[in-house]
Order: structure tokens, then sequence, then C-alpha cells
């Protein structure tokens, strides 16, 4: 173990807000209802793909990553980027639950004149790193601040969560070998693999299995997780890197809709906009839950 | 002007440990004494220009500034949305190079053609955009875009442009005035100066007067010179290797219209509205398209007496 790796973990004791994983889950559970809130006030879109990265979303924030609300630009914080920007709305309901901004402020979203975008935004949002819209751009600008902390010597952490249906997109691979290369093993991906893109299941579009074999034979360190069981990701995640050297993808395998029994595995809900009885009865299946 | 460019940023380089300068696998021999002298201050990112920008784009946001270096269109349109989205609207300090504006590499065929960088360059928000016009513009350029926030593109071409002192300081965006006459106002950027001052010489012979405006940059662009040479010139003729739609005369034409100068005679030379699907060399593609010197001197004749 390297010193750089030392640090990394002395830092993670003082900083992590290590929460139980039956408080990542309620976590989770008041990302979902912000986000169906959101999207139902702003008439938006992507309510399934906000739902399959909660829990993801409630374990780096409340145990994994080193940031603190208070000083969003803390030099030596973990950096996040959302390269699936169009689940911007769950990044947002997190950050506002973590204290970076009211809660109130979840209300802008998706309405005129507001600074929080349907994709996610970094202009008017502390906490927000990359504005992200346009699939496959996350991963590259995190191996480029890896690099950039790698050399600068900072024990800090890239994490970048990515869709499945992103990885269609050539600069994945482009950015998957840069950081092999220069053996970034402070990048952290995950992959929301919850297997249905936009117009179709991820295996009746563009098939990405085997999945695992191609992160691996790009030389990157690959883990499987339960997307959605915060504390067998908690623990997951706080064994990265997986191994010295390499940069480790999570392929956490998640459910699209996740939390609401109507959306789930269903390519509708990429698009749907839950109004009225659909509401009511989504809201109670997650205050339920 | 690319040996220009790589001397200076050595220089800077050496004082200045932000600078970072990442290739995507070009500039064979031209780099080597910069990786040797730095080479923690140097990435190959291989042929891949895309995660070029977005790398840069990480690094830049990190403290760095960076360079990223390719030739013809693939630093900027390939790696187009990388630029505005990553790059721009982050404030980043990426600085976009490519060596080989317009035909300079004329033999390899329309794919190493820049001939629309800079119209699509320049519509970009924040994105400083400049094309030297002379190996001195070169490196005063390189120097004023490291102090330059943000974003930036610099334009080098294979023809050096017309050597000598400057007389005048480097302003970034500020069209420098090269000659002084009464007729023409030729309104030049990059390495085609060279074919303009031919151009000028041979009209003087006729007894055609010319002012030539170095322009290399056109964001920002200080207007004050080009609005003041409208009234003061029976003719502006803009002059680029490149479109003649959206670049520098495009600019010229915006500026002069927002301003309500008086536009009298205007001639646009450049790429007129097609692909360069001709192979060879620059001078000879600037003889085919109508816009080395013997062209200019005939189509500024021409346009007088229209």
């Amino acid at each position: 173990m390297g010193p750089l790796h030392q640090l990394r973990d002395s830092l993670t004791v003082l900083s992590a807000a290590c929460l139980s994983p039956s408080d990542l889950h309620k976590l989770a559970r008041r990302v979902r209802i912000h986000v169906l809130n959101m999207t139902s006030r702003g008439g938006s879109s992507h309510v399934g793909a906000a739902f399959s990265i909660a829990d993801i979303l409630a374990v780096l924030y409340g145990a994994i990553m080193r940031h603190d609300p208070v000083r969003p630009n803390w030099r030596e914080r973990d950096r996040f980027i959302l390269s699936k920007g169009h689940a911007g709305a769950a990044v947002y309901a997190t950050l506002a639950e973590m204290g970076y901004f009211p809660i109130e402020n979840l209300r802008l979203h998706y309405q005129d004149g507001s600074c929080f975008s349907g994709h996610v935004s970094h202009k008017g949002v502390p906490g927000v790193e990359l504005s992200t819209g346009s699939l496959g751009h996350g991963l590259g600008v995190g191996v480029g601040m890896a690099k950039a902390l790698m050399l600068a010597g900072n024990p800090a952490r890239v994490v970048v969560l990515l869709s499945d249906g992103e990885c269609d997109e050539g600069t994945i691979w482009e950015a998957a070998l840069f950081a092999q290369h220069h053996r970034l093993d402070n990048v952290i991906a995950i992959i929301d693999y919850n297997k249905i893109q936009s117009l179709a299941p991820v295996a009746e579009t563009l098939q990405l299995e085997p999945f695992r074999t191609k992160w691996e034979s790009f030389n990157w360190s690959v883990v499987e997780a339960n997307g959605h069981d915060c504390g067998a990701l908690t623990q997951v995640l706080l064994k990265m890197p997986a191994a010295a050297g390499k940069p480790t993808v999570v392929i956490a395998h998640t459910v699209k809709g996740k939390g609401v029994s109507f959306m789930e595995n269903t390519v509708l809900w990429h698009y749907r906009t839950a109004r009225g009885d659909e509401f009511d009865r989504a809201l109670k299946e997650l205050e339920t839950s | 002007m690319r040996d220009r460019f790589v001397h200076t940023l050595s220089e800077i380089a050496e004082r200045d440990p932000r600078i970072m300068l990442i290739t995507g696998d070009l500039g064979f021999a031209v780099l080597d004494d910069y990786r040797r002298r730095f080479p923690r201050q140097f990435i190959n990112a291989g042929v891949a220009e895309q995660n070029m920008t977005l790398v840069a784009t990480g690094m830049a946001l990190e403290g760095h500034i960076v360079f990223t270096y390719s030739i013809g269109n693939f630093p900027t349109l390939r790696a187009l949305e990388m630029i505005r989205n990553d790059a721009a609207y982050h404030g980043a300090n990426v600085k976009v190079v490519s060596v080989g504006g317009g035909f300079s590499y004329g033999p390899l065929g329309i794919s190493h053609h820049a001939t629309e960088d800079l119209a699509i360059m320049r519509s970009l928000p924040d994105v400083t955009c400049v094309a030297p016009t002379s190996l001195w513009e070169t490196a005063e350029a390189t120097k004023a875009l490291v102090t330059t926030p943000g974003t930036c593109f610099l334009r080098l071409d294979k023809d050096r442009g017309p050597d000598g002192p400057a007389d005048e300081a480097f302003l970034l965006g500020r069209p420098r005035i090269l000659r002084r006459g009464r007729d023409v106002a030729f309104v030049v950027t990059g390495g085609i100066l060279s074919e303009v001052t031919k151009a000028a010489d041979g009209l003087e012979q006729t007894g055609i007067s010319s002012s030539i405006y170095a322009v290399h940059a056109l964001r920002p662009f200080e207007p004050d010179r080009i609005i003041a040479a409208a009234g003061t010139h029976r003719a502006i003729v803009t002059v680029e290797e490149h479109t003649i739609h959206g670049g520098l005369g495009g600019l010229v034409l915006e500026t002069l219209a927002d301003a309500g100068a008086p536009i009298g005679k205007f001639l646009r030379i450049g790429l007129d509205g097609c692909f360069s699907s001709v192979v060879g060399s620059q001078s000879y593609l600037r003889t085919v398209y109508g816009m080395d010197a013997a062209a200019i001197v005939k189509r500024v004749q021409k346009r007088l007496l229209s």
C-alpha cells in the first residue's frame, strides 16, 4: 500500500458521513420522493433513470465520498461526476439532502429561469462538478481530473456514474484506454446497469454483453454489485480501488424505475411524467417503502 | 508557425509548471525536445481527439493550463462538442491548437483541409479565436493565450506569413495596421497575409494604394480600426484561407453593419461555398481557388470597377 492510499484511508475515516445501511435506505427513499415531486411539478422526463441511481447516490454521499457541503470546493474532496446527466434530478435531491443548498430550492427544478436544468448543471448549483447531458463526456473529464490529482499528489478520488446505454459512445472506451494506460487507480466508474435504454432494452439495441469481460479486457478492475443494496454496495465501495495501479469499474445491477412497482423495468418511464393518479400511487408506494 | 509555437511554449513551460501539452499522437519530431525537457508536462493521448479534449478539460479544472495539439480539423471539429460543453462552458483553461490552417496540408486531401474551423470556433461563446498572420504574432499569441482565462483556439498555418519586426505592440484582439493606403483596405487573417502583401505591391504598380490590417484574432475583435477604414477607403477586401461564409468576412460585415458604418464596395476572398476537392500544395490550391496574389490583384481591380 503506497502513501497515497494510506492518506486516503485516513481521510476516509475523518470525512465520510458513514450512515448506516438503514439510514442510507431512508436517504435514498427521500431522494426518490424529491425526484417524483420535481419531475411531476416540472413535467420532465427521466424519472426511471433517476430512481435507478438513488441508492448509489445515497451510498456515495452518505458513506463513501469525502466531501463537505460547507466547502464544496475543498481541495481534497472526492469529485463526483454524473455522466448520465439526464438523471440530474436525483443528484440535486441528494445534494439538497446533504445540505449543499436548501431543500426548498428543489422546487425550482425544470422551471423557467432556474439553475436546476433537466440535465445536471454546475452553474449556480453548489456541489456539482460538471454539467453534462450529452452522453459519453463525463468519464473523460473525470479521468483528466484524476490524472491531475495524481500528478499533484492529491489523495482525492474521482467517481463517475455512467448509464449502460451511454457505453454505446466511443468516448467511453477512449477514456477507459487512457485511464488504464496512466494507471489511474483514483478513478471509480460506476455503471448503472438497469439494462433499459431510451427506446428499448439494451440487449435489443446494442448488446453490451459480455460487459464484464469488455472492461477486464480494457485492463480495469471489475466489481459487480447490487445497485440497490445499500449495505452491500457500501462494503464494495469501501474497498476501492479494487487493485492498486488500476482504475475500477463497478457494474451496479439496478432496476430502472426502482421503488415504484408500475415504473420498474419499463421503457415507458424513461420519458413519462407521473401525473394525477399515477403520481398519487407512486408517492404512496415510496412513502411506505 | 508550428515550430515558433512549440519554442515559445517551451520557454513558458520552463517557468510555469501548470503548462500541460497533450497531443493526439501527432507532432513527429516537432515535440521531441519539449517532451524530453518537460516529461511531466506532456501527454500523448493517442489517436483520440475527443478524449484528449475531455482529459484536457478535467486537468484544466484542476488547475492546469492545457494545450491540446493536433492538425487540421482533428482537434476542433472532431472534438467540437467537447470544446463547447466541457471546456468552454466550464471556462476551462484549454487551449486548442491546430497546426495546418486552410490548405497547409493541401496534398493530403479534403480531410486535412481546415476551411470552416474559424467560422465554427468563433461561433462558440467565450472561446478566444486566434489565427496569427506571422511568426512574431505566433509567439505573441502563444504568450497571450497562457494569460487569457478560459478556452482558446490557436490556428497555425504552414505559411509563416511575412517576416520582419513588428512595428506595433501586440494587443490580443486589436488588428494591426501594416500598411497605410487610400483605395483598398485589406483585412487579413492567417498566413495568407504573405499573398496579400504581394498583391498590395502589385496593385501599387497599377496606381491603386492599399492599407493592410492584420487580424490575428476573430475573438476578441476590436472593431474601431476596421470601422474607421470603411469610411476612408473605396473598398474593403477580406482575405482568409477559409470559407468566406462565417469567418473573417462575416465578422467584418457584421461589425460594420452593427456599427452603422458605410459599407461601400466589399469583397470577400476565400473559399466560396465549395469543398476543396482538388489536392496540391498550399500555393497551388490558393491559385486554384482564386486567393493567390495574382488572383487577389485581378479580383480587386474588377471589384473597384464594378
